[in-house]
């Protein structure tokens, strides 16, 4: 029998949840709002930056200075067109792991992980030169391979994770009826697991759109996604923060947009496989 | 019928040589997000009618940031960039690595003479010019015109780092959050590194002497460090240690420093009525002394260098040309006023009685002119460089030293633990490095 919480229990409860949320997001909001400033306001005082005019001048100039949709484009190629080949290439992986494990099951899983390990600037230079020799650099397609590798570990350690939850007798039966390998996966498998693959999905756009070495590096014009956007509105010397804030405000929509629409798939996803 | 064939001939290759000599060049450009860059960028249609073949993609980084993309291309011959934007600090150790165009074949009227010796010199290398200098840039002092009266003081055109001190503690009020001082503190080679290299030069002091020995060890960088966390402790903002650039400029901005010291570039942002809320309160002077003959200012200049490894040197070389040339000063001059024109890299600027007239030209000019980068501070040194030296090793040296002092300056070591720790990191460095036997 579930526990009856009290009124004031509960209270506490919301309160606390409400103050670690507005925690986390804080930075975030306060970006929004120092890119409704002018430069000369952005870095004044938090009370001063709060009570200051509004103005849209920042996004103005950086419309007027960038080209957003080239940049925005370019993001979602590399953060879908990476997903998708990160999951034709991990879903049958995570399969064969999960319905039919051999010795080293466990051992491949954590080698895969343990390339997410070292620093990515250790194979900045080799990566550099097999871009350059293969005519990869500022393209899409060299940067959506280097996310799809990036990314893959955590994509088939999230799908194995979710796959172990579903009962192999589903599949067995499913077998017994005749399905082919190609049948199982597609039509029982895949079904099945929509909640883990959409959560696995989501995440790994996210993953892809916020990447920010690989992107930085190996583009210069035609394939820079919104990292570099963004880049181009720091300094070290000058006023920047206005135009940078309404840069990375302009930056992030999209992707706060699309988390804010998939919150329910992505948290049963998270979640998926904890309560039993 | 052979008539017309030669006449369908003679126009088809007519139209292929009026295609070849149409067809356009794009160059692309990596470049720093600062103002003059970026105002640049929106007057590019003067260069466009003088090379309608040449059309130019830009790349805009932040500083970091672009150095570490640039360096990995060139370094790797990647041919990512035509043009680059580098500081006075790469262009020593690239030039001699061989990784720059040389323009010393610039066209005439270019007239490179023009150019000043100081900056000039800072971007040559065995003669070889190789990079030319969009803007440059010193340090100064900025103080509160206003204060200094009311504490019945004068700020002299040269002040010595006594007069400073005297100056701040009059102006201090730190009941009415009032400091007399602000100064860079935040660790990094380009942050606080810049400031306290360019101050030991006016102390005498060196990074190394002609057998790349460390000298943190000497009294003279011990009495700078000493003056600098005297200064900044007594009559400083509170969190000094996080201090860079951007932070100070604020704190002026809103008239709670009684004096900055920092690049010449900011003297436009603090004069900026729209801005700045003591913008007709600002006075100018040279970085301070201690009449040992070196001042405590430093050089910079954003230039332009072609790399070795671009397939478009013809087109890169016109676009440098054209943006360092006298007559693009004239272009930003009269669509944007004299006041905007990127200071710093021509006599002639400094020479035109309209220019003369913006309040900041004449100390901007003196203080570059009183530094000089093959002869920094008072003793002979091996390396080039007033408030960096120029060795690829300095970037992380810079960095490791500055946080010594950083962390001296928050008051988590003492001055002389810090000045041991520099010693000791810099000598390990530089004998693993072969510069110490």
């Amino acid at each position: 029998m579930a526990r009856k919480a009290s009124n004031t229990r509960k209270a506490v409860v919301t309160i606390a949840a409400w103050s670690i949320g507005f925690l986390i997001f804080f930075p975030i909001l306060w970006i929004i709002i120092l890119g409704f400033k002018s430069e000369g306001d952005a870095i004044k005082t938090p009370l001063q930056v709060l009570f200051s005019d509004w103005t849209l001048q920042s996004y103005h100039d950086v419309q007027a200075r960038s080209n957003y949709g080239r940049h925005f484009w370019n993001s979602v190629i590399l953060s879908v067109g990476s997903t998708v080949i990160a999951l034709a290439i991990a879903i049958p992986a995570a399969w064969s792991m999960a319905f039919v494990p051999g010795r080293r099951t466990k051992d491949l899983l954590m080698w895969m992980l343990s390339t997410k390990m070292m620093p990515a600037v250790g194979v900045l230079v080799p990566m550099y030169l097999l871009f350059r020799d293969f005519g990869l650099l500022d393209s899409r397609i060299g940067l959506v391979g280097v996310l799809t590798l990036i990314n893959l570990p955590i994509v088939v350690w999230m799908l194995y994770t979710y796959f172990k939850e579903i009962p192999g007798e589903i599949l067995e039966a499913a077998r017994m009826d005749g399905a082919s390998l190609k049948s199982e996966i597609l039509y029982v498998l895949t079904p099945m697991a929509v909640p883990g693959i959409a959560s696995t999905m989501l995440l790994n756009i996210i993953l892809a759109w916020n990447e920010a070495f690989w992107t930085l590096q190996l583009t210069t014009s035609q394939a820079a996604p919104l990292t570099q956007f963004i880049a181009s509105y720091s300094s070290p010397e000058g006023l920047f923060y206005a135009k940078l804030s309404a840069a990375s405000t302009m930056a992030i929509a999209p992707i706060l947009i699309l988390g804010w629409f998939s919150q329910k798939q992505l948290v049963r996803g998270l979640t998926f496989g904890a309560v039993k | 019928m052979t008539l017309t064939l030669r006449a369908l001939l003679g126009a088809t290759v007519s139209l292929t040589l009026a295609g070849a000599a149409m067809s356009e060049t794009t160059i692309t450009v990596a470049t720093v997000n600062n103002g003059d860059m970026i105002r640049m960028q929106g007057l590019m249609d003067d260069f466009y009618a003088k090379h309608p073949d040449i059309k130019v993609e830009w790349v805009t980084l932040e500083e970091n940031a672009l150095r570490q993309r640039v360096t990995t291309d060139i370094a790797t011959k990647g041919g990512q960039f035509d043009v680059l934007t580098i500081g006075t600090y790469e262009v020593p150790i690239w030039g001699k690595q061989g990784w720059l165009v040389s323009l010393n074949d610039l066209p005439a009227e270019y007239d490179v003479d023009d150019l000043l010796p100081a900056i000039r010199g800072g971007l040559t290398v065995d003669g070889e010019l190789y990079a030319a200098p969009f803007y440059g840039e010193s340090s100064m002092v900025m103080y509160r015109k206003d204060l200094m009266e009311a504490a019945g003081l004068t700020m002299p055109d040269a002040p010595t780092w006594d007069e400073i001190k005297t100056a701040a503690a009059a102006m201090t009020d730190k009941s009415a959050e009032q400091y007399g001082i602000c100064l860079r503190g935040k660790a990094g080679w380009g942050e606080n590194m810049a400031f306290l290299t360019a101050m030991s030069n006016s102390y005498g002091a060196r990074w190394f002497d002609e057998n790349w020995k460390p000298q943190f060890d000497g009294e003279a960088w011990k009495a700078t460090l000493t003056d600098y966390l005297a200064l900044l402790n007594d009559y400083g903002p509170p969190g000094a240690a996080n201090n860079g650039f951007n932070e100070n400029l604020s704190l002026f901005q809103q008239g709670k420093c009684g004096m900055w010291i920092d690049a010449t570039v900011a003297a436009s942002f603090v004069t900026n009525p729209t801005d700045s809320t003591v913008a007709d309160k600002v006075g100018f002077a040279l970085a301070p002394d201690t009449r040992k003959g070196k001042r405590g200012n430093w050089l910079w200049a954003w230039s332009l260098g072609v790399p070795a490894g671009t397939q478009k040197v013809d087109a890169a070389k016109a676009f440098v040309a054209w943006a360092t040339s006298k007559e693009y000063l004239e272009v930003v001059a009269a669509k944007e006023g004299w006041a905007n024109v990127p200071p710093g890299t021509r006599s002639s600027l400094y020479a035109n009685p309209e220019y003369q007239k913006v309040p900041f030209a004449q100390m901007t000019l003196d203080s570059i002119n009183s530094a000089d980068p093959n002869s920094p501070t008072v003793d002979p040194v091996p390396y080039v460089g007033v408030q960096f030296v120029a060795i690829p090793e300095f970037q992380g040296l810079g960095t490791a030293v500055g946080q010594q002092f950083s962390a001296a300056l928050a008051g988590t070591m003492t001055a002389e633990a810090a000045l041991a720790a520099a010693q000791t990191l810099v000598t390990t460095e530089m004998t693993r490095s072969g510069y110490i036997k």
